[in-house]
């Protein structure tokens, strides 16, 4: 078929250099750095191909003290472990928490929600490094909750919370809280009250509604939700360095440590750890699909 | 009368569907014309090709003897007033009114006198700094008509302009539309699938169909002589019966030979016969030509709408008199009553009333109404909607 | 609301809270400590509005951002408008999987990406530093391209296709019609996808971190070393600062939102009531 149409043809044409730059700039700025993260994650030093760096990962083993000997770890699948654990626990606890204050949010009156909602926007703008800073100052040994514990007349000096694993769960839980909270209510805040009301009509008591209704219709945002939480949890380093002490290494620590001084081993790293997240999503996604199927 | 458009076998498809096939058509200086049709005939399609926004694949088309197929849009003395009449929101009324002129560099002073003018033409005097979101459905066209005329085009395209509007305000306009026409000396190419509103207001009908024409005409020349089953069918009610052309103004049709004025077709030709509901009389049974039991009744007012069953093939009948369910009657048809056409591929498709019902016809309404309410509430598909209505 | 959902609420705010309010608290301490409030001052205000070197990060910071800011909306607009007139449904899925690339992956791929990236270029130009103020700029626009986008993106999709149509039957050539008609009708998208590009390139450090040159410094890059030293409450002061910055702006757009939304919601009501009145003319016309 010809298409003569000036109007297309010029159309065309104006959309082509509007698009243009941002196609120069997403290849030059996105996808090809993308291809450096392979290309270094699988060169040496002398960019000469290597599967070294990946091998490393999978093979390089450390000594700790356990008890009165030592034992032998992978080193760096404990630290993705780790990573996924304390990112997994982090993710719940947001999750668990944030999904009934979603809910009451989007139940409550227009003007209501819209200062809660600005409400939990604040810290959310504020920077994250104060944010966990300010933790540090109140989970830290001479900090203010154990301090004031000791006030109360209790002997606190065997306990120790920053450089726990619980110091940068409750850290990633306070920074990426609000990231939870907002997709799932703004899917509840849409959701059609008629529908609750039709399935209690139908016969669902209160949890029978929530089972199955609410929660399906809410899954997309609760999506969103954890893949808001998870990847920047599994991912950071900051939070796990100032809360954790450096006790808690986290992928992120190993990145951000090593890319200075040996970037392709970090940067081998960073590709597993962009692999991991691919399938974590695809798998996600297929769950999703498949429940908006049933 | 100056042709001032010509379309030449203008053939267009979309994605491999055709949309056009072989359109011609010349429209005349100082002419309202109506392109009527079903929704995918290709009415629009057509109209947007008058516009520019849309090039026929195949054929040509002429303006004042010039071939402007390649012209875009913002070159042709051609205008348009858009189905949800596309105001611009961020601009008041006067400059909505303005904005070909501004866009032509015309001078301060007569931007203010013609687009006065234009407003007092189409009663919005007053209104130059309202915002065009503050103004009602009817308004909003006003201002869309003010708009497409101010520039003073030669031919002005209106699509479906009036099917926002509700019923009593659609009437208005429809005076309005016309008077305007009047008024100004130009050309109006009208869109719409309301056939009473083609024949109320137009000089020339062109009843479309799956993309071809399929008559044009007068609006009496329409009703009064269809040329195939589906004008006659689409323009107004009409029992259409399979008939055979005897001879000259003799035709046999539902059992009976009747006296017709038509002439010039083969002896024993098989013809359409057409039979308006308004036409018939009502005689006693036994001085009836046909014969008859009535099926169903229905009072619209002035008069009644009733189903007649003759031989199996159900009559639509109106009449000012009662006749009850189950009564046996006899109809009585003038020769100048019967209308025969050609037999068409749209023969046997249409006319016969057996599966006539006053409630269905409703149920199809509301429910194009709750589609159209719908339609307001999903916005975001409406890109969508335009899609396929462009489609058409 | 019911009463365990008003206790719920308060214990959530509490832990929202509590770690600001406790920043705020002794940002005001007379004493260099972070355990013991001992006395009111100004003191560590001062300190702070003579510390060149924050002032400084303050001021790169709103550079940075207003120029990525800028860059980023102008062409991430162009962008949109671009995708939306894709004919080709292959291309628009590799522009929407590319587009959605930065705001999925980790910032800290995306600034070891582009960390890795400049080194490169850099060491192939035998540039003895090959990370600056343009890197870091670089790197931001990348990554509020995405959210530029996707703001206007929807606007475009919500706009009458007929508008630029009338205007170019009106006698507007298809760029005139971009700017005197499109651009009006797009212009909340736009606002907003500015207003979000130049809050994100401020907040941003993980990426900054990354594509940093060593004579650029940005607050939430100085905040970072601030907090590898041992700290002073000087950082409260800053927190406390930025704490009513961010509040008194949200409430701002708030007060302008909730007011936009009124008008919103008259229109709707007007719009239904001139429905409801249709229908009945309607049914009128029928009975």
């Amino acid at each position: 078929m010809k298409n003569k149409n000036p109007l297309n043809r010029r159309g065309g044409l104006i959309q082509r250099l509007a698009l243009a730059p941002y196609t120069l700039w997403a290849v030059l700025f996105i996808v090809v750095p993308l291809f450096f993260v392979g290309y270094y994650a699988f060169t040496d030093g002398q960019f000469h191909f290597t599967t070294k760096n990946i091998t490393d990962i999978f093979t390089t083993t450390s000594r700790i003290k356990d008890g009165d000997g030592f034992k032998e770890i992978h080193t760096y699948l404990v630290i993705f472990g780790r990573s996924l654990k304390l990112a997994v626990i982090s993710t719940a606890i947001c999750l668990l928490l944030g999904y009934p204050f979603a809910y009451i949010i989007a139940r409550s009156s227009a003007r209501t929600q819209s200062i809660l909602i600005t409400i939990i926007m604040i810290p959310m703008w504020m920077n994250f490094l104060i944010r966990t800073y300010a933790w540090m100052t109140i989970l830290q040994d001479t900090g203010l909750l154990l301090n004031g514990l000791r006030l109360l007349g209790l002997n606190m000096d065997n306990v120790h919370i920053t450089g726990t694993e619980t110091a940068v769960v409750i850290g990633m839980v306070y920074d990426y809280f609000p990231y939870m909270i907002l997709p799932i209510y703004s899917i509840m805040a849409k959701m059609d009250i008629k529908l609750l009301e039709a399935a209690s009509d139908l016969g669902c008591n209160g949890f029978g509604v929530l089972r199955r209704v609410i929660f399906p219709l809410s899954l997309p945002g609760v999506i969103s939700g954890v893949i808001m939480v998870l990847i920047p949890s599994i991912s950071t380093f900051y939070i796990s360095k100032m809360l954790g002490n450096g006790l808690t290494t986290m992928i992120g620590d190993v990145i951000e440590s090593q890319y200075q001084t040996n970037p392709h081993f970090s940067s081998a790293l960073a590709f597993i750890l962009m692999v991991v997240l691919l399938v974590a999503m695809a798998l996600m996604q297929r769950y999703a699909n498949k429940r908006a199927a049933a | 009368m100056n042709k001032i458009i010509e379309l030449k076998n203008i053939t267009k498809a979309f994605d491999g569907e055709v949309v056009l096939d072989n359109i011609n058509l010349d429209i005349y200086d100082n002419e309202f014309l109506t392109l009527l049709g079903p929704s995918g005939c290709g009415k629009t399609t057509t109209l947007r090709i008058i516009g520019g926004f849309e090039t026929a694949d195949v054929g040509d088309v002429i303006f004042l003897g010039e071939r402007i197929n390649n012209v875009p849009p913002y070159k042709r003395n051609v205008n348009t007033v858009f189905q949800r009449y596309a105001l611009f929101p961020h601009l008041n009324v006067f400059e909505n009114v303005a904005f070909p002129l501004r866009e032509k560099r015309v001078p301060k002073a007569e931007i203010n006198e013609r687009v006065n003018e234009m407003l007092k033409l189409v009663a919005l005097s007053g209104f130059e700094k309202r915002s065009v979101n503050s103004l009602s459905g009817g308004q909003q066209q006003r201002v869309a008509i003010a708009r497409a005329l101010v520039s003073k085009p030669k031919v002005l395209l209106l699509d479906e302009p009036l099917a926002a509007l509700d019923l009593k305000l659609r009437k208005d306009m429809q005076q309005e539309l016309k008077k305007i026409q009047k008024a100004t000396g130009i050309t109006f190419v009208f869109v719409t699938h309301d056939q009473e509103e083609a024949l109320s207001m137009s000089d020339t009908v062109v009843v479309m169909s799956e993309g071809r024409i399929q008559q044009i005409g007068t609006p009496v020349d329409i009703y009064n002589e269809p040329t195939n089953a589906f004008v006659a069918d689409f323009i107004g009610e009409s029992n259409i019966l399979d008939g055979v052309m005897l001879r000259d103004k003799k035709v046999s049709f539902a059992g009976h030979v009747f006296d017709c004025v038509d002439f010039g077709f083969e002896p024993k030709e098989p013809v359409d016969v057409v039979v308006r509901p308004e036409d018939v009389d009502i005689v006693p049974e036994e001085k009836g030509m046909l014969k008859g039991v009535v099926t169903s009744v229905t009072f619209l007012g002035v008069h009644y709408e009733i189903i007649v069953d003759i031989n199996g093939f159900k009559w639509m009948i109106q009449t000012t008199d009662f006749w009850d369910v189950d009564e046996h009657i006899g109809l009585y048809i003038e020769p100048d009553a019967i209308h025969i056409m050609k037999k068409s591929e749209y023969s046997g498709m249409f006319g016969d009333y057996s599966s006539f019902s006053m409630e269905l016809d409703e149920i199809g309404e509301l429910e194009q109404e709750n589609l159209e309410e719908l339609g307001e509430l999903t916005e975001q598909d409406e890109p969508e909607a335009a899609e396929s209505e462009r489609s058409e | 609301m019911k009463r365990a959902s008003k206790i719920y609420t308060v214990l959530i705010m509490l832990f929202l809270f509590a770690p600001i309010a406790i920043l705020i608290l002794f940002s005001f301490n007379g004493q260099n400590s972070k355990t013991v409030l001992d006395g009111f001052s100004f003191h560590w205000y001062e300190e702070l509005f003579v510390d060149t070197v924050t002032l400084e990060a303050v001021r790169n910071t709103l550079i940075l951002a207003v120029i990525a800011a800028l860059v980023s909306t102008v062409m991430g607009t162009a962008a949109a408008v671009g995708i939306f007139r894709l004919r080709s449904k292959y291309l628009r899925a590799a522009l929407d999987t590319v587009t959605n690339v930065p705001m999925i992956n980790p910032d800290i791929i995306t600034g070891i990406s582009l960390m890795l990236m400049f080194a490169f270029v850099g060491r192939l130009m035998g540039l003895a530093n090959s990370l600056s103020f343009w890197t870091m700029l670089i790197a931001h626009i990348t990554f509020c391209l995405p959210y530029v986008i996707l703001q206007v993106l929807p606007k475009l999709q919500q706009m009458d296709k007929s508008l630029p149509e009338a205007a170019m039957d009106l006698g507007c050539t298809p760029l005139r019609t971009f700017f005197k008609v499109e651009v009006p009708e797009l212009l909340p998208g736009i606002l907003t996808g500015l207003i979000m590009a130049f809050t994100l390139s401020l907040d941003d450090f993980v990426i900054s971190y990354f594509t940093k040159g060593n004579d650029f410094e940005t607050l939430p890059i100085r905040i970072y070393n601030m907090t590898k030293k041992p700290v002073t409450p000087k950082m409260y002061a800053l927190a406390t600062i930025i704490f009513f910055v961010i509040l008194a702006l949200l409430t701002l757009s708030n007060l302008i939102d909730s007011d936009t939304d009124k008008a919103i919601k008259e229109a709707k009501k007007a719009k239904k009531a001139k429905k409801a009145k249709k229908r009945n003319t309607v049914k009128e016309a029928k009975t």
